[in-house]
């Protein structure tokens, strides 16, 4: 089995990453920044996986199932929340939710 | 029994614990009971100590009780520890006894008083504080009874508080003894460092052994606890808070004011007298002061007329004859004095307080006369208090003020000398004394009396009376607490002259104010009489220099730095951190995608320093 390349998986953890980061900043649906957010960790994620990988260390795997399970846990969270805000305000545009100001 | 020690001064306490926490809902008529009580069940307890520890042989007479650890830290360690000898029993006795006197006294002189329970509480925290004072086995303990009753002092004075001036005393009081006391704090630490130890026994046999006599350490360390004995004690110069101080309840004056605290110096001086004979200058200094001093306010005595101040101005005098037997040695004389005094002066402001409140609280003895008649009962007994005061034979004042004058003049050099001032203070004595009495209780009436005191006024005059005729026969064997002094013999005449002082006194007051062979008026004629009167009635002016002193310009610099300067600096921390935030509040939006960019942007700054730095 011919093995990957470090930089290869590299590669395309940060550009997973740059995808994720745009999302978040030009969308302004909650659902889909949320979503995006996702893949900024699984992009991360994968970044530990390679370089377990790359040096024959577990932790990379145990750092993914953190991320995994906080992942997991940050949607429940976000999606709860997500459905609070709707019920109240009607909408999901995060530039119409800006209340909150000084 | 002697294991029931504890229980003396905590009785009180929790009399005084009851009174607080009831907050003044408890039934008027237990209020009294509860006060008066528990400082009662103290006395009757301190008495069958006091038979139990004189059953004992003198050698043995000495009982110590730890009850807790106060503090530790490091090498410093303080006991909650109580020390009980012949001279702390003897001020037991004097502060259980007297103490209990005047609560019976207080619940009928405050009986129409509406915080009542506020005025036992505090007596009772006061009879606390001194017991702990008295029976402290080490300086850090004397020293929290010593400013726990500088505290009820306060309190007490300012009783009243809704009039100003009693306020303006008290604050007065608390202060002048503020700085007697930081004399004293200053002293302890140089004990402390010097000698390693706070316990009072042990500290007075490192210093015997460690301090050679007239040097320097034990000359500073006796001068500072003379500061504090000062201060409290009302001496030169500290003596100014006193004769203010009479703006509390008359029974305060009585208790805190004559019999206890203020004798509270004496008992420091005393309690330390090892240390204060390793430094016979400042030995000299404690004689010199107690004789100018008596003088002193014998002058301002005689020219009061206000009756509480001129029994203020008297017990400083008397004082002054207390701390005159320590200067010269006379440690039981002066203790003996300090009991003596405690029955006839509570027994004279007693008296004064029942005369105060026949007469609807006028204080102005140039507006009463003719008590004799009204009061009978204050009458007889005050003529022996002053009687006592004055030291007619065979009265307890007399074998004191007997005894120190005596001694003073065996006393060296400087002997005769201390003997003249004190027995020209017996002149004075004499003197103001029969001016008091002519003038209040004699001649026409100038003031309707209504005698409406009860039987717990009279009972505790009565008490005192005989307390002050036969007192100085009870006299406690206070050896080897204190040092015996062998008073040599000394001439036949100058013991004469010393009981013939009084009478001299008593007699030129009979003269002035009785047959008017001398009148007042007359003498006040005199080219120069008019501005003495002024100096000795406004207590040698002391006042007026200490007001320019200290008093003025500490207002002065408070007035200058009403802004205070400390504060700007605070306060121009505070501008900067609001101006910061006023700049900052425009970058919080609620724009969430900002948010975002921001951390965007600052999460690649910092990893741009990272990789190029």
């Amino acid at each position: 089995m011919a093995s990957i390349p470090f930089e290869h998986a590299l590669l395309l953890a940060s550009v997973l990453f740059a995808l994720g980061l745009v999302a978040l900043l030009i969308r302004r649906n909650l659902i889909v920044m949320l979503m995006s957010v996702e893949i900024m960790l699984n992009a991360a994620g994968l970044a530990f996986i390679a370089a377990g990988s790359r040096w024959g260390q577990p932790d990379g795997q145990v750092m993914f199932l953190l991320v995994l399970t906080l992942a997991a846990a940050e949607v429940g969270v976000g999606l709860g929340l997500v459905l609070q805000i709707y019920r109240r305000y009607k909408t999901l545009d995060v530039d119409r939710l800006s209340e909150m100001q000084g | 029994m002697l294991n029931l020690l504890w229980l003396v001064p905590f009785m009180p306490l929790a009399g005084f614990l009851i009174l607080t926490a009831s907050e003044g809902r408890l039934p008027r008529a237990y209020v009294p009971w509860i006060g008066a009580g528990s400082v009662g069940l103290s006395a009757a307890l301190a008495a069958s100590l006091a038979f139990e520890l004189l059953a004992l042989a003198p050698e043995a007479r000495v009982f110590r009780q730890t009850l807790w650890h106060w503090m530790a830290a490091g090498d410093f360690g303080v006991d909650f520890a109580f020390y009980l000898d012949a001279l702390s029993l003897n001020m037991l006795l004097v502060v259980t006894g007297v103490g209990f006197l005047i609560h019976v006294y207080s619940a009928g002189y405050m009986a129409d008083d509406p915080s009542m329970a506020r005025f036992f509480a505090y007596m009772n925290l006061f009879v606390f504080a001194m017991l702990i004072l008295v029976l402290a086995d080490n300086l850090p303990l004397l020293y929290l009874g010593w400013e726990g009753v500088g505290l009820c002092s306060y309190l007490l004075i300012g009783f009243w508080y809704e009039k100003p001036e009693n306020g303006y005393a008290a604050r007065k009081a608390f202060v002048v003894t503020r700085v007697g006391d930081t004399a004293m704090a200053l002293g302890l630490f140089l004990m402390f460092s010097q000698l390693g130890t706070l316990d009072i026994q042990e500290a007075m046999a490192r210093a015997s052994t460690q301090w050679p006599a007239g040097s320097a350490l034990p000359t500073a360390a006796a001068l500072l606890l003379l500061g504090g004995a000062v201060g409290k004690s009302a001496q030169l110069p500290l003596q100014v808070w006193l004769p203010d101080a009479m703006a509390g309840p008359t029974p305060i004056s009585a208790l805190i004011h004559a019999a206890t605290m203020v004798t509270a110096g004496v008992y420091l001086i005393a309690r330390t007298h090892a240390l204060f004979a390793l430094a016979p200058e400042v030995q000299t200094l404690v004689a010199a002061i107690g004789a100018i001093t008596l003088l002193m306010s014998g002058f301002s005595a005689l020219t009061q007329t206000d009756i509480k101040r001129i029994l203020a101005y008297s017990t400083i005098s008397q004082i002054g004859y207390m701390f005159l037997a320590l200067g010269v040695g006379a440690w039981s004389a002066a203790i003996f004095h300090l009991t003596t005094h405690a029955f006839f002066k509570a027994l004279l402001f007693l008296g004064a307080g029942a005369v105060i409140l026949s007469l609807h609280h006028e204080q102005d003895i140039f507006r009463m006369g003719g008590l004799r008649r009204s009061l009978p009962l204050v009458f007889w007994t005050f003529i022996v208090g002053l009687a006592a005061l004055v030291a007619l034979p065979f009265t307890s004042g007399y074998y004191s003020k007997h005894e120190i004058l005596l001694s003073a003049y065996g006393s060296g050099a400087a002997g005769p000398w201390l003997w003249a001032a004190g027995t020209a203070g017996a002149i004075l004595t004499g003197l103001y004394s029969t001016r008091l009495l002519l003038v209040a209780f004699f001649g026409t009436e100038r003031t309707q009396a209504h005698s409406h005191y009860g039987s717990n006024i009279g009972v505790p005059l009565v008490v005192l009376a005989i307390l002050s005729l036969a007192g100085g026969l009870a006299k406690l064997p206070l050896f080897p607490a204190l040092p015996e002094t062998g008073t040599e013999e000394t001439g036949g005449s100058i013991g004469l002259a010393t009981t013939a002082a009084p009478f001299l006194g008593v007699a030129i007051g009979y003269l002035v104010y009785r047959t008017g062979t001398a009148s007042a008026e007359a003498l006040l004629q005199l080219p120069g009489a008019e501005t003495l009167r002024r100096l000795w009635f406004s207590g040698w002016g002391m006042d007026w220099v200490y007001d320019r002193l200290f008093v003025f310009p500490f207002i002065a610099l408070a007035r200058l730095n009403k802004g205070d300067a400390v504060d700007r600096l605070y306060q121009g921390i505070v501008a900067l951190t609001r101006l910061g935030h006023c700049m900052l509040v425009p970058t919080q939006t609620g724009q969430l995608r900002r948010y975002a960019a921001g951390m965007l942007f600052g999460a690649a700054l910092i990893l741009a320093l990272g990789v190029w730095s």
